[in-house]
């Protein structure tokens, strides 16, 4: 697939029609993720064919990108039962041979006893984590042990630069390999009442993360 | 949700609960759907499963698969019969049962609502 036709595919993908700010529900733009899915895919093969689960799945472009990409099986994860929803309605615009190998589920990433049965049962783990900045610092890093926990090769996410040095220093400690892909603008839109900007720019890490055990 | 996803759902996460898996299913809407057949995915997925729950709720669709996972080399036939099991059977209405507590997870639109 090209990644023009990956990307117009995506387009039909809505936003977040009421996005909570408890969640720091921020959707991937298009132009992001379908970049993301083309280097996961294309530089590394770790979409095709494979099992996937995407971890904050939000409006669901990821999850609804990778099995556009050819994976085998998607598991979409969210915790807010509206935006779950949301993500169903939104994958009916897609032929069925696309979503039958979709499947969503309304959980708490943050529970680790739930994930257990799910340990190493994905090749691969995508996550758009919420960056830990609004009350909840250190989230980012509960989705990403959890996404390593689950994958037996590797991970993709997405962390605030400025976080750099700390999450360099984590995978360092979980014995994970740790690569910064590239440096992202994200533009946040102003989408909640309490920003006093019309949108801001933060600078984003994209990061691969590969188990040392697997390949 | 396919019993794939099934396979890995547990109620670990109320209190009390000590193994919680499997858990039961009411289907009240049960989709029969298709999905490519992927021999090479399938054999890494199977090494995976927990194969007496999947067996049991198998079962409870119609799909009767051996009693224990052959050792070695797994027949095409039955790779198939166990893709059939994992990925085409939907449940799209219904609820999940804590076998130990009872607590119930309703399951909408094909969803799972595994908030505790």
């Amino acid at each position: 697939m090209k990644l023009k036709t990956l990307e117009a595919m995506m387009g039909s993908i809505d936003e977040f029609v009421s996005p909570k700010v408890c969640y720091e529900q921020y959707s991937t733009s298009v132009h992001i993720s379908s970049r993301m899915l083309f280097t996961i895919d294309h530089t590394f093969g770790d979409l095709r064919d494979k099992c996937v689960a995407d971890l904050g799945s939000g409006s669901g472009r990821l999850t609804i990108g990778s099995a556009l990409m050819g994976a085998h099986y998607v598991l979409a994860i969210d915790c807010d039962w509206d935006a779950v929803r949301q993500m169903a309605d939104n994958f009916e615009d897609f032929e069925d041979d696309i979503t039958s190998r979709i499947d969503s589920i309304c959980a708490d990433v943050t529970d680790q006893e739930f994930w257990t049965p799910f340990h190493k049962r994905f090749d691969t783990c995508l996550l758009n984590p919420p960056f830990g900045t609004k009350r909840n610092k250190g989230i980012d890093m509960i989705f990403l042990k959890r996404a390593l926990d689950l994958s037996t090769n590797s991970v993709y996410s997405l962390h605030k630069t400025s976080t750099r040095e700390h999450i360099l220093r984590k995978a360092d400690e979980w014995s994970v390999e740790a690569e910064v892909l590239a440096r992202l603008s994200f533009d946040l839109p102003k989408v909640y009442k309490f920003h006093k900007h019309s949108s801001v720019d933060i600078e984003v890490d994209f990061y691969r993360f590969q188990h040392k055990t697997s390949k | 949700m396919k019993l794939l996803m099934h396979n890995m759902l547990s109620s670990m996460g109320l209190q009390n609960v000590t193994v919680g898996f499997p858990l039961k299913i009411v289907a009240n809407e049960v989709k029969d759907i298709s999905v490519e057949f992927d021999k090479k995915f399938m054999k890494r997925i199977i090494s995976k499963v927990d194969w007496n729950a999947l067996r049991d709720t198998a079962a409870q669709f119609g799909v009767k698969l051996p009693t224990e996972l052959p050792n070695g080399n797994i027949s095409d036939e039955l790779l198939k019969q166990i893709h059939g099991a994992l990925m085409e059977i939907e449940i799209i209405e219904g609820k999940l049962v804590c076998p130990e507590t009872g607590h119930e997870f309703p399951i909408n639109n094909g969803i799972p609502n595994m908030l505790f």
